[in-house]
């Protein structure tokens, strides 16, 4: 048995490492001040594809992004790790999309390169965004059955996959036919490395968008290279590739408006020092018994 | 993210700043005839330096960020014993794991066999950046090169058979040592005898000190010639796991390097391969195994210099005393820019070393598939030369670094150091096997001394006075001839003692001064080059240099055939 996999991923900003200069005075996130990164978990979902792309033989794994040029860097890192290959959606038309317009998007793009996908997976949410709502948008756009949280895929037979996943306070384990959609977990095993022979085949591969304006494969270093391997012009698909409708793409299909962005500085308030003294003790229990913290 | 090779600048210019480079690149790519054969094979000498840089990139980010935080646990855990097998440290299978998936071994052999055909110099680097996360680890990893000796010696079959196995991820070991053959292994009993009716050697009898003993391929010195008792009766075998016939008896109990099983073997029966020719398995295999595993403990050794200095700082910028950190007192601030000179004259050094056995191997290998013309000839001549001259120096020297940084390590952490809280005390029990395992520091002075002696060293340092340096370094060139000057002179003194006790004695005083100019010499090159990176530590290093020769100066001159009598013990 082999499978077809998509996996959903994304360039965001490495919110996890912020300086002082990483939002602008109006509130918004300096790109330039951070840098840019594989989503975290969306290289945890990348390891569930690669399991299964170890143990059913055949399996391909293609990796959807969108974003603009530079996005394609996540999928020559997922291809360094063991992906097949991937898809660089991008068009002036995406811009400014929120999470429907981004999952209307990816839907419509896995249509056209996957009709006959049985997986796809992604990370739980990005993290510049933390919304955790594109995987689930997806699968109902594609009328698709969806499985968030997954820790671990625990098997996948009979065209059903059954999945641990993390739910408050434990596990639960659920059992889905396919074709699903997965969201997973960070907490999910982590993503192998990169492989050193991949990274020498693949470390060339490029983006049409990639290149400078007004310039070829033919005008790169190593031209000939584009010419024998195919393999390194990576795909790339704008609207009309996809025939997506543009009322439903970027900022024109975006419901969410932002109002209003508030610098919140968090400043430790007055404090109140308690004894160990039984008086002590019962005020405070009183006191938190009556603000309904405990009880 | 933290990355161990991206973090530390003077790895990368060690690799990009020698002239050498572009001559190994070539010879070692056989002018790229891989290119069209190979979709990972480099293109040009610039496409291979960036390769070479993706890989340590790769194998910097799996330090940080596996092998690293997994130290501390493996070396609390340490391999357990069980039915006569090892089983590792559960994280040690976790490292593996991200290096085999990495590809990250055989990463010297060619790609025929599934390697990766990387310098000698780039692998090197490889094993001093893993060793700076953990040093145990590293010496069960680093056994991959073992495989060298088998791809020199051993027949095409046997190539064929072994060499993508450990590509695949495979572990080795050399079993060279037993109870009584350590540093003497002409003295090694272990029996070797053909099984006609099977038509296969067998191995009966015992091994000590191996490390990683329960490895999947084993190289074997043992003893083929029945009545011989010296390194003539000595041949190589090759014992593979799946055959069986070979069982641990018991792990040792160390001080340092826990995650690696340092294990006793037992052979019964042992069914194993000859690897080569009969009788030359110590004369002419060990000793190639050797000169590859002294490199490989010098990088060790190195990584554990960087882990030092890591430690060391980190520490002294946060820890406060007298209301300020203890970074700003000149006494801590002095060990602490004596680790880096130290770590940076250490590492020139053990990376000159690499580069010249990167030119003899990549030459001897070709002399495999063509004849030689003339001058490369010369060329493999003198450049096999040079590696067997400073092996035994960059092994040495840095091992005994590795130690004196560990050490001033734990002293700039003070009390706490002392405790087994902090790092700097895996660091420094780790450190301390180097300057004996692969030859004791007083074996590679015997190994080095005839180029002492014969004035090797002396050419070469004259070679090094001739090449362009800085301006601004006029002074410290003076100097340094300076210290070559008392050299020459302590040399010629104990020559002309002919006295062989005198000529023992003096040995590592002389050996060392060697060491010591030669390393002054690649960091003035280095600062000429990148006074930013090299400069502080030319000039640091350059003192304890000077005062080290002027020491080992001063005791030579008090050593002769009368006072000898002094240093003899009974």
């Amino acid at each position: 048995m082999s499978l077809k996999i998509v996996v959903l991923a994304k360039q965001v900003p490495d919110t996890r490492n912020v300086g002082p200069d990483a939002m602008t005075p109006e509130g918004t996130v300096n790109r330039s001040a951070l840098p840019a990164i594989f989503n975290p978990e969306d290289l945890n979902a990348l390891e569930q594809a690669l399991r299964l792309k170890d143990q059913f033989p055949g399996t391909t794994v293609t990796v959807i992004t969108m974003g603009p040029g530079r996005a394609a860097e996540v999928i020559r890192e997922a291809m360094y790790r063991g992906a097949d290959g991937g898809y660089l959606l991008t068009d002036r038309a995406f811009a400014g999309a929120d999470t429907l317009a981004t999952s209307y998007a990816l839907a419509t793009a896995i249509k056209h390169v996957q009709p006959d996908v049985d997986l796809i997976i992604g990370g739980r949410q990005a993290i510049d965004g933390d919304t955790a709502q594109v995987g689930p948008q997806v699968a109902e756009k594609l009328g698709l059955n969806q499985i968030t949280y997954t820790e671990e895929i625990l098997s996948l037979k009979d065209g059903k996959i059954t999945v641990k996943r993390h739910i408050d306070g434990g596990v639960e384990t659920v059992e889905s036919a396919l074709p699903c959609v997965l969201t997973v977990n960070g907490s999910a095993a982590p993503c192998r490395p990169r492989n050193v022979k991949r990274v020498m085949k693949f470390k060339r591969c490029l983006a049409p968008m990639e290149l400078a304006p007004e310039t070829t494969y033919a005008d790169l270093p190593y031209a000939s290279e584009y010419e024998k391997k195919p393999y390194l012009k990576l795909g790339q698909l704008t609207c009309a590739d996809v025939n997506a409708d543009l009322q439903q793409c970027g900022l024109a299909g975006s419901p969410t408006k932002v109002k209003n962005v508030e610098n919140i500085v968090f400043k430790a308030k007055e404090s109140k020092v308690l004894t160990g003294s039984d008086e002590d003790v019962n005020g405070l229990i009183q006191e938190l018994l009556a603000s309904h913290t405990i009880g | 993210m933290a990355n161990y090779y991206n973090d530390i600048k003077e790895i990368k210019f060690e690799l990009e700043n020698s002239p050498l480079m572009e001559r190994i690149v070539e010879l070692k790519e056989r002018s790229f005839e891989d290119k069209d054969k190979y979709d990972e094979a480099p293109q040009d000498f610039a496409d291979a330096m960036d390769t070479y840089d993706k890989v340590l990139d790769i194998v910097g980010d799996i330090t940080a960020n596996v092998v690293a935080p997994n130290a501390e646990d493996v070396d609390a855990e340490g391999p357990h014993h069980e039915n006569g097998r090892v089983r590792y440290a559960s994280k040690t299978y976790e490292n593996l794991e991200a290096m085999t998936q990495a590809g990250m071994n055989g990463m010297t052999m060619p790609r025929r066999y599934g390697g990766l055909n990387l310098p000698v110099t780039v692998y090197t680097a490889a094993n001093e950046i893993v060793s700076t996360g953990d040093a145990g680890f590293e010496n069960i990893w680093s056994l991959q090169d073992c495989i060298e000796t088998l791809y020199c010696f051993g027949n095409e079959e046997q190539r064929q058979k072994y060499i993508p196995r450990v590509c695949k991820g495979e572990t080795m070991s050399m079993d060279l040592t037993e109870p009584d053959a350590g540093s003497d292994l002409q003295s090694v009993m272990l029996k070797a005898t053909f099984d006609e009716e099977n038509n296969c050697w067998r191995l009966n009898g015992a091994k000590r000190f191996i490390t990683n003993g329960d490895s999947d391929i084993h190289l074997v010195l043992a003893r083929s010639e029945a009545g011989t008792r010296d390194g003539r009766g000595l041949s190589m075998f090759i014992y593979d796991k799946r055959d069986g016939g070979v069982d641990v008896r018991r792990i040792e109990n160390k001080l340092g390097i826990h995650g690696s099983p340092t294990c006793e073997l037992v052979y019964k029966n042992a069914k194993c391969e000859l690897c080569g020719d009969r009788k030359l398995g110590l004369i002419k295999y060990v000793m190639s195994l050797m000169n590859g595993a002294r490199l490989g403990i010098a990088a060790q050794s190195v990584g554990l210099s960087q882990a030092a200095y890591n430690e060391a700082i980190a520490y002294a910028r946060d820890r406060k005393q007298f209301g300020k950190a203890i970074i700003e007192f000149p006494a801590v601030a002095e060990m602490i820019s004596n680790i880096k000179a130290r770590l940076d004259a250490g590492r020139a050094l053990l990376y000159q070393t690499a580069r010249y056995v990167d030119i003899y191997k990549a030459l001897e290998d070709i002399a495999r598939d063509r004849k030689l013309e003339p001058e490369e000839r010369a060329e493999l001549k003198q450049y096999s030369r040079l590696a067997d001259a400073f092996t035994p120096l960059a092994k040495g020297m840095n091992s005994e670094y590795a130690n004196q940084n560990g050490y001033d390590c734990i002293q700039v952490h003070g009390g706490s150091g002392f405790m087994l809280e902090y790092a700097c005390q895996r660091i420094y029990r780790d450190a301390r096997i180097t300057s004996i395992y692969e030859g004791t520091t007083q074996l590679q002075t015997v190994a080095a001394i005839r180029y002492v002696t014969n004035g090797f060293y002396a050419q070469v340092i004259e070679d090094y006075e001739q090449l362009p340096f800085a301006p601004e370094y006029e002074g410290v060139m003076a100097r340094i001839k300076a210290m070559a000057e008392k050299f020459n002179a302590c040399t010629s003194s104990v020559k002309e003692a002919e006295n062989q006790d005198l000529h023992d004695l003096c040995a590592r005083h002389l050996y060392e001064m060697a060491a010591d100019i030669i390393m002054c010499h690649l960091l003035l090159q280095n600062a000429t080059k990148a006074p930013e990176l090299f400069g502080k530590s030319l000039q640091v290093y350059v003192n304890l240099a000077e005062a080290e020769v002027w020491k080992h100066s001063a005791l030579v001159a008090r050593m002769t055939t009368e006072s000898i009598e002094n240093y003899k013990v009974s």
